[in-house]
């Protein structure tokens, strides 16, 4: 049992590996970023690593002042590491000026030229590269058929909305055929129902044009409903890369578990063969991050839709009582105070089925199989 | 609940009206009445006889007034030019650069002339090209009104230019940048074109300011320098005739179509 499902586990790993060995198109070693001098001195990036692979849909999530806009200044070119190399394609572009490398830029104000058309804004990039106005002309058709602005080529960019500005900022960056495109905040500035469409829009053009993707975000579910891997930022390092799934279902560290999504932590004595001792009493299979070896105290993290209430008393449950209830329509919340004081949340879906619990009422908290898992601090 | 108090209207003050038209009477009335007499008929400034051109065609028969003019053009012209790429430059020098050691100090240096009383930079001046004659030798002529003129246009002409570069996005550079524009170029297509009615407020007001010195003017000019505000202060020491306010509105009038073509300009490429 224990073995097949650690079997389960590392399959998508290895294939996530594989791909980055094909070819990285960005690849970010050993980068540091530090601002100012002395004991003014701020590290803006600490040893930063990560390879972005080919047509990878790749975002740097993380609260603002995590680093991930000065991340995507360096790969742009508008600053440059105080140490380490950004190679793409293999070879270190960290020292270039913007203008020389095949990479653009979604700004998260659009930064559209306000004396230019929109098609004008869109031919720039081509244009700067000396391309002949035929071939111009008919690529800024198309980047604005692409984005569907083509009514508007003529325009002034003060005279369109600001959705409108968005796709005209992406066509703009699309129409050098950049090898990699970057994107900062760019739908912080849209209202909901627009940001949820452009999110779409985003993966379709990703989808259609194979270009590699990078994307910051503070956002936490516009990172987890598009990207392929995400990188969480915290402090000016990367905390964990991995796909939405390894991101939510196994943070590695106590920041990523809290950013991403509600979350239980409960403290607990490391045991052989893999478990942990709850201070809650109970002992739970637990797996720890991968190239950790956990001993002594340690923390495990159990979402909250990986729990459920069971008759007080149950074996192998933790015994708590119901200090609250939330009802949200199609689940119901209910936090529990455990036997050490601890708190514990479980998601319940309603259905026909489930019994309600009172508050106050003892009850038992079983851990679905699998559910917990070790952190590395 | 209270009710929120309503934006205060100016209007319904007591005495706004009438201290209103106090105000305009005392800033126009004097040049209206100067225009006015520009078209009597009689030779007397102060006594109306009728209406006629009659002064105006004395005006522009008048040698004097036409040498002066082309004085006044050269230096004024000669004047903006300089005095406009220099300020535009240092504009650029203290915005778009790392901030340096010094930079506000060079910006109190290039401003320092508006706080300076004029009659002080006109003595200073004066005795400055006396010195360099006397001791070099030098005496560029017309030239000497030009230089002059050039370094008090400079911070009138910085200004305007400075603040529509601070108000730019830096963005825009960057963007430019992205999409592969080396910086000359940033600065030919993006830069500069959104500079532009920055530039042309800061010409149009050093041009005004060269166009009407007389402070200065008076101190440096040499023999055969006569620019037109001189040649006014010279007319009205003798008997005056309405050809003085004929001359005068002349004036007014090329300062109003600067005014009004730097405004409109302003307001069209914000738009």
């Amino acid at each position: 049992m224990q073995a097949a499902k650690l079997g389960a586990e590392t399959s998508p790993r290895e294939r996530e590996g594989a791909a980055q060995e094909a070819a990285p198109v960005i690849s970010i070693r050993e980068v540091s970023k530090v601002f100012g001098q002395g004991v003014a001195a701020f590290t803006a990036l600490d040893r930063v690593q990560i390879d972005i692979g080919q047509n990878e849909f790749f975002t740097l999530l993380g609260p603002s002042g995590c680093g991930k806009t000065t991340l995507l200044r360096l790969i742009a070119g508008f600053d440059y590491p105080t140490m380490g190399e950004i190679r793409l394609f293999g070879q270190d572009i960290a020292r270039q000026p913007p203008f020389k490398r095949p990479i653009n830029t979604v700004f998260q104000n659009y930064a559209l030229f306000p004396h230019m058309t929109v098609g004008q804004n869109v031919g720039f990039g081509l244009e700067m590269l000396g391309r002949p106005k035929a071939e111009i002309a008919g690529r800024v058709d198309e980047m604005l058929r692409l984005v569907r602005m083509e009514a508007l080529k003529d325009r002034r960019t003060s005279e369109i909305s600001g959705g409108q500005q968005q796709r005209v900022a992406l066509a703009r960056a699309l129409a050098p055929q950049p090898k990699v495109l970057l994107l900062d905040e760019p739908l912080s500035a849209l209202d909901y129902k627009l940001r949820k469409e452009m999110q779409i829009e985003l993966k379709r053009l990703q989808h259609e044009t194979g270009i590699t993707f990078i994307f910051v975000t503070h956002d936490q579910e516009e990172a987890l409903t598009m990207s392929d891997r995400i990188a969480v930022m915290s402090g000016g390092r990367v905390l964990q890369i991995g796909s939405a799934h390894d991101i939510y279902e196994r943070p590695t560290e106590r920041f990523v578990a809290n950013f991403i999504g509600e979350t239980n932590f409960l403290e607990g004595q490391v045991q052989g063969g893999g478990s942990v001792a709850l201070d809650a009493g109970s002992v739970v299979p637990a797996l720890p991050p991968e190239g950790f070896a956990p001993s002594g105290r340690v923390t495990v993290v159990i979402r909250p839709e990986h729990a459920r209430l069971v008759p007080s008393g149950t074996a192998g449950s933790l015994a708590g009582t119901v200090s609250n209830a939330v009802y949200f329509g199609t689940d119901t919340h209910y936090h529990v105070t455990l036997g050490d004081g601890s708190e514990f949340m479980v998601r319940q879906q309603n259905s026909r089925a489930s019994a309600s619990h009172e508050i106050g009422a003892p009850v038992g908290v079983a851990i679905d199989e699998g559910a917990a898992r070790m952190l590395r601090d | 609940m209270a009710k929120r108090r309503a934006p205060l209207d100016i209007k319904v003050l007591p005495g706004f009206a009438s201290m209103a038209v106090i105000c305009l009477l005392v800033l126009y009335v004097p040049i209206l009445v100067l225009m006015l007499f520009s078209f009597n008929s009689g030779n007397i400034v102060t006594h109306w006889e009728g209406i006629s051109l009659h002064w105006y065609g004395v005006a522009l028969q008048n040698d004097e007034f036409f040498s002066a003019a082309e004085n006044t053009m050269i230096i004024a012209v000669s004047a903006t030019v300089i005095a406009t790429s220099v300020a535009t430059l240092a504009a650029l020098g203290m915005t778009r650069v790392k901030p340096w050691k010094g930079l506000t100090a060079a910006f109190m240096v290039l401003n320092l002339p508006l706080m300076v009383p004029e009659i002080v930079t006109a003595v200073a001046t004066l005795s400055f090209f006396a010195l360099i004659a006397g001791k070099l030798g030098l005496n560029f002529g017309i030239g000497n009104l030009i230089i002059a003129h050039t370094v008090f246009c400079i911070p009138f002409a910085y200004m305007p230019i400075k603040a529509r570069l601070e108000d730019m996005d830096t963005t825009l550079d960057h963007a430019a940048a992205d999409l592969y524009a080396p910086p000359w170029k940033t600065f030919r297509r993006i830069t500069l074109p959104l500079l532009a009615p920055g530039i042309m407020s800061g010409a149009a007001l050093s041009f005004i300011v060269s166009f009407d010195d007389f402070t200065i003017t008076q101190l440096v000019a040499g023999p055969g320098q006569t620019t037109l505000p001189l040649y006014i202060w010279n007319q009205i020491r003798r008997p005056m005739t309405p050809e003085i306010n004929a001359i005068s509105t002349i004036l007014l009038m090329v300062s109003i179509v600067l005014v009004a073509v730097s405004f409109l300009v302003t307001l069209k490429k914000r738009r």
